[in-house]
């Protein structure tokens, strides 16, 4: 009798020895490779962030925590981190709104619709960079698609890269140009696990297609529409390539965006030390909003 | 009666309204397009001296063949390596990893999933710096390789999170019967779990394929020479050579989109299915 519950009990211990193995067998090439690439990176940006370092030379100065007191008090920094901010609101306020309209129209037309699908679908495809040289052309004072409209209609030549206040604010009309199809593929599949039922229910229930939308299917999208939002924020906060490439962070510091700043710093100035600070600073900020966020909407159980 | 016809008409107006703003949109997203495609065909006075949205003189592609002999195959050739590499890669350990993640018991299955998908928000711009030295050190900088660890590890957190929602969608019984059978974990991956999940693994594929193909920080930091450069850093260093010559520059964006948009009308459903799956938590 106890022979065979021992038998019993190391039978089922066996088996869950065995399961841990084939799991840690399995598991093992993602994390050694999330470890290698990125763990260790990160611990590693810390560490050189106390150091004066030009990336190059073999010798590099301990200078404890003074690179974290120049990043407290560095305008610019904070100049960039205000633009990030700006570039958040800017584009929940955008690109989720119009994605919400772009897949209202498409779900409500259906099949026929397709030419719009595609392309409204078109920017996705293309890279960062890529759109980032296109609308510096496309948006240049002369021979430019803005500046040709305006003085077709007997307007002058418009500057919208060249100056301050402008410039940012183009840059974010050429971002909205790239991801809101984004935003409007998420909430076509949003309208899609709705299901034609609830709709035809209500239709015939006697609502009109604007009360649908209004009081159904708006409703139904709601946590969609915060992941949407939660997507769009972190997205803004990391923001790099198309601003890089398309202004470059200026005029001035116009345009400047954290990952931009960080980036120049460490590999056209090469100050890595400084720039490390920067980077670890940003990473600091981005994991910090992301979760308190995340949490917030936990809390108060919107979010699963 | 009186009713039926002002709601109708109040449908019609808002009907209207509806084109109205998605023809605007349609301009708006294929304005650049248009601008892109006509310039590439054009010489480099004649954008300047004619209006920009007049038609080309003649559609003889000029500007596309100065840019292929001028060495653009072989930043294709190495965009079309990279992605073949890093995807096998890719998809054969986020695989791996899915299947424990998703179909066995162990302690520490929760917190290590939470882990992996908490990575998804980590700014890349963090690990640029150390894995720039990293590359240094390894001699992998400026080689397509070099490329391929970045590339993987930064795909991983929403591949798994694809995958293992997929895999949970397929009945255990296939695998305990199996088991019964004598199947043991490994063949049971290999044999079972793998070939039912083509579908969720085709999605990843397409999902991931765009970001690698268009990927620009980590190729711009850790390669600087021709021949380890990807597409997205062909289009500048064209802009270095011919700064003044715009329709050149088009003619290399042009190349570099249409790969994207062949793939996009041939798997044209596919490819918006992969997005949604990629965007579901995010």
């Amino acid at each position: 009798m106890i022979n065979r519950k021992e038998k019993k009990r190391s039978l089922s211990q066996s088996r869950q020895r065995t399961t841990r193995i084939a799991a840690a067998v399995f598991l093992s090439p993602v994390i050694i490779i999330m470890l290698v690439y990125i763990v260790y990176p990160i611990i590693s940006t810390f560490e050189i962030s106390l150091y004066d370092w030009n990336g190059i030379s073999a010798n590099r100065a301990f200078v404890g925590t003074s690179n974290w007191k120049v990043l407290l008090n560095d305008r610019n920094f904070w100049a960039a981190f205000k633009n990030n901010v700006i570039l958040v609101i800017c584009s929940i306020l955008i690109q989720i709104p119009l994605g919400i309209l772009l897949a209202t129209f498409l779900d409500a037309g259906g099949r026929k619709f397709n030419f719009f699908k595609v392309v409204w679908f078109l920017p996705l495809l293309m890279s960062s960079v890529a759109i980032g040289f296109l609308f510096s052309y496309a948006l240049a004072t002369t021979g430019g698609i803005v500046t040709t409209i305006s003085q077709a209609l007997g307007g002058g030549k418009v500057d919208l890269l060249g100056r301050a206040p402008q410039a940012l604010y183009a840059v974010i009309g050429v971002i909205a140009w790239q991801y809101t199809p984004f935003y409007m593929v998420y909430f076509m599949a949003g309208y899609s696990s709705i299901g034609t039922e609830i709709y035809e229910a209500t239709i015939i229930d006697g609502a009109t297609r604007g009360q649908y939308f209004r009081y159904v299917a708006l409703p139904l999208l709601l946590p969609v529409v915060r992941t949407a939002c939660i997507l769009s924020l972190i997205g803004s906060l990391k923001y790099f390539d198309l601003i890089y490439v398309m202004t470059g962070g200026g005029p001035g510091t116009a345009t400047e965006l954290m990952a931009t700043y960080m980036y120049k710093l460490s590999f056209s100035h090469f100050k890595m030390g400084y720039g490390s600070t920067v980077a670890a600073g940003m990473f600091i900020l981005v994991t910090g909003i992301a979760l308190t966020i995340q949490n917030l909407l936990k809390k108060r159980g919107e979010l699963v | 009666m009186d009713k039926y016809k002002k709601e109708k008409l109040k449908s019609r107006a808002s009907w209207t309204a509806a084109f109205f703003f998605a023809f605007i949109w349609l301009l708006v997203t294929g304005l650049p397009f248009v601008f892109m495609v006509l310039n590439s065909f054009k010489g480099q006075f004649e954008m300047l001296k004619k209006g920009v949205f007049q038609l080309p003189d003649s559609w003889y592609p000029e500007n596309y063949i100065h840019v292929m002999k001028k060495g653009f195959t072989q930043y294709f050739f190495n965009s079309v390596i990279l992605l073949a590499i890093s995807l096998a890669l890719l998809l054969f350990i986020s695989a791996c990893a899915s299947y424990p993640l998703s179909r066995m018991q162990f302690k520490l299955r929760k917190p290590i999933y939470a882990l992996i998908i908490a990575c998804m928000s980590i700014p890349i711009h963090v690990t640029l710096i150390p894995v720039f030295k990293m590359s240094t050190k390894l001699k992998i900088y400026d080689t397509l390789w070099g490329l391929v660890g970045p590339n993987v590890a930064f795909a991983i957190p929403v591949s798994c999170f694809i995958l293992t929602t997929f895999m949970q969608t397929i009945p255990r019984e296939v695998e305990e019967s199996a088991e019964i059978d004598g199947c043991g974990k490994f063949r049971n991956f290999f044999e079972i779990i793998l070939p039912l999940s083509k579908t969720g693994l085709s999605t990843l594929a397409i999902y991931n394929g765009v970001a690698i193909w268009n990927e620009f920080s980590f190729a711009n930091t850790l390669t600087q020479s021709k021949k380890s450069q990807t597409l997205p850093l062909a289009i500048s260093a064209f802009q270095g050579e011919h700064s003044m010559n715009i329709p050149v520059i088009m003619a290399v964006l042009v190349l570099t989109v249409l790969p994207m948009i062949i793939m996009f009308i041939i798997l044209q459903d596919k490819l918006v299915k992969g997005i949604m799956a990629g965007a579901v938590k995010g």
